[in-house]
């Protein structure tokens, strides 16, 4: 479903990706990893449309990135890391400008809104302003307008940054569900618990470069044997392969 | 979590024609209802000049009392620059925040969202036009046109409201941020002053007087005066026309490149 091959970016002479590798199967949650600056948002950019790679085939539903851009925009969703939402609209009618922009029908729309509204716990907030929001209720609004239609690609970019603890389980548990129905979901994080719980696989984005990929278990066995280390966190994989240990 | 699993099938199919602008239109409107200051300063900052220019200046420009006659094409022009100067704030703020971002991973025309201030602000500037005249028409406005005249000076009207909302709205395309945005803006709302809309161009210095009689608002002005005064509208039309065309043109391809420079992938 996502296929990168010798990706690159630079921003003027800053060298941000140099050569990513990464695929994310259908029905599969692939953690992205890396200290700050690593490149992963640059990476969900240039994957959902948004950022021109300089080298390298991105492709996403088996649609080239570059080329074939609108095809791929039909198929993905996006949270990005920082929020996408109407200010001035309440959460109501940001949910049913994007059911509109999808294709639904006025009254798909007004339903998928009340029942994405009751899903996110913002059913009491539905008629306010989102200027008038917490940052935590924003966040929540922003990853339910990301879920109006469904997408075979989902790209979530620290997508529990910001939520309490209830709202940070619900997700996961509603990231866990749409990868049961078969979407591939590329997701970002820096709580590695998070990877951890809910990533089939982790990618660690280091240098510009996957630098590690595998099962969050196979990470702790291979590091556990490097550093004989007898009960490994990915919080020690994490700090022994990005050099910082 | 089985409202998760979509009760709508993921369909990747072209969206019918218009909705984009449709959806946009609504939007930037919506927008204009929330904005309840800006609206209300649209309407009552022309409002008030009206009232200074009739009541306060206008015994010392012209002491026979025609003066409201003279003025109001001219405020009705000022009112809407005044409401049209919003369109940059709103299209600036939505080209530094998130929102534009969301329009862009969606297989949508995201230009739209540019449509829909520009219609949102012909909406809005209409309607603080019918106030202005309505208030016009109390303090002692007394126009002969007739229908045909009417219409024709309003289709005039939205003309310039749509060439000056395209330059604002590219204004706000180019703008750093929306306080740069309104400080732009603001430079073309003296185009009204430097005119012939509140006094005649002969009463000016010599250099202002080219200047005056050569930019879009005085053949704009001079037009809707003799349509609603009774005059000969015929000459200065084409220009007015012109000048209104020539600036929606111009503006249309400067924003479309300045968008798909902002907008754009980089
Ligand atoms: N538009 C841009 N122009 C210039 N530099 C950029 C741009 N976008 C990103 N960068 C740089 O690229 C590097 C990678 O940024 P990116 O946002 O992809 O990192 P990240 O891994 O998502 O970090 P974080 O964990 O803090 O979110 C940073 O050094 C950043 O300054
Ligand atoms: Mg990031």
């Amino acid at each position: 479903m996502i296929e990168v091959e010798k990706l690159s970016k630079s921003f003027g002479r800053q060298e941000v990706l140099r050569g990513v590798d990464l695929t994310v199967e259908a029905g599969e949650i692939v953690g992205l990893l890396g200290p700050n600056g690593a490149g992963k948002t640059t990476l969900v950019n240039i994957l959902s449309t948004l950022v021109l790679p300089d080298s390298g085939t991105a492709r996403v539903a088996g649609f080239d990135v570059v080329t074939e851009s609108d095809e791929v925009r039909r198929r993905i969703s996006i949270t990005g890391q920082s929020s996408a939402v109407d200010e001035l609209l309440t959460a109501d009618e940001n949910l049913r400008m994007i059911g509109r922009l999808s294709g639904l029908s006025a009254s798909s729309s007004r339903q998928r809104s009340a029942e994405l509204l009751a899903r996110f716990d913002l059913v009491d907030a539905a008629r306010r302003r989102v200027a008038s929001y917490s940052g935590g209720m924003r966040r929540r609004l922003d990853l339910a307008l990301s879920l109006v239609v469904a997408k075979p690609v989902v790209f979530l970019d620290e997508p529990t940054t910001g939520l309490d603890t209830r709202s940070r389980r619900e997700l996961w548990a509603a990231i866990r569900t749409l990868a049961d129905d078969g979407a591939a979901v590329l997701l970002t994080t820096q709580y590695l618990e998070e990877a951890d719980q809910l990533a089939d696989r982790v990618a660690l984005l280091d240098g510009g470069r996957v630098v590690a990929s595998g099962t969050a278990d196979d990470l702790k066995a291979r590091i556990g044997d490097e550093l004989s280390l007898p009960a490994p966190t990915l919080d020690d994989v994490f700090l022994a392969l990005t050099g910082r240990n | 979590m089985t409202t998760l699993a979509s009760s709508t099938a993921f369909v990747p199919r072209p969206l019918a024609p218009f909705t984009e602008e449709g959806v946009f239109i609504r939007r930037a409107l919506l927008h204009s209802l929330r904005n309840t200051e800006s609206a209300v300063m649209a309407i009552m900052l022309p409002v008030m000049l009206m009232l200074l220019f009739t009541f306060v200046f206008g015994g010392a420009i012209d002491g026979s009392g025609d003066y409201v006659d003279y003025v109001v094409p001219g405020i009705i022009l000022l009112c809407a620059g005044f409401g049209a100067a919003a369109t940059a704030v709103s299209v600036s703020q939505d080209m530094t925040t998130g929102i534009i971002d969301r329009f862009r991973t969606m297989p949508i025309r995201a230009s739209a969202v540019l449509t829909g201030h520009i219609v949102a602000s012909l909406v809005r500037n209409l309607i603080a036009t019918g106030v202005v005249i309505g208030v016009a028409l109390l303090v002692g406005f007394r126009p002969n046109g007739g229908v045909v005249d009417w219409i024709a000076a309003i289709a005039l009207v939205a003309l310039y409201i749509l060439a000056i909302t395209s330059l604002f709205a590219a204004v706000g395309l180019a703008a750093s941020n929306a306080e740069a945005a309104s400080g732009y803006g603001f430079i073309l709302l003296f185009l009204p002053y430097l005119s012939s809309a509140f006094v005649p161009v002969e009463t000016m210095p010599a250099w202002l007087q080219w200047f005056a009689a050569h930019q879009p608002v005085t053949p704009l002005v001079e037009t809707i005066r003799a349509l609603l005064l009774g005059g000969d509208a015929s000459t200065r039309w084409p220009t007015a026309v012109a000048w209104s065309v020539g600036i929606i043109v111009a503006a249309s391809i400067w924003g479309a490149l300045l968008f798909r420079r902002k907008a754009g992938r980089r």
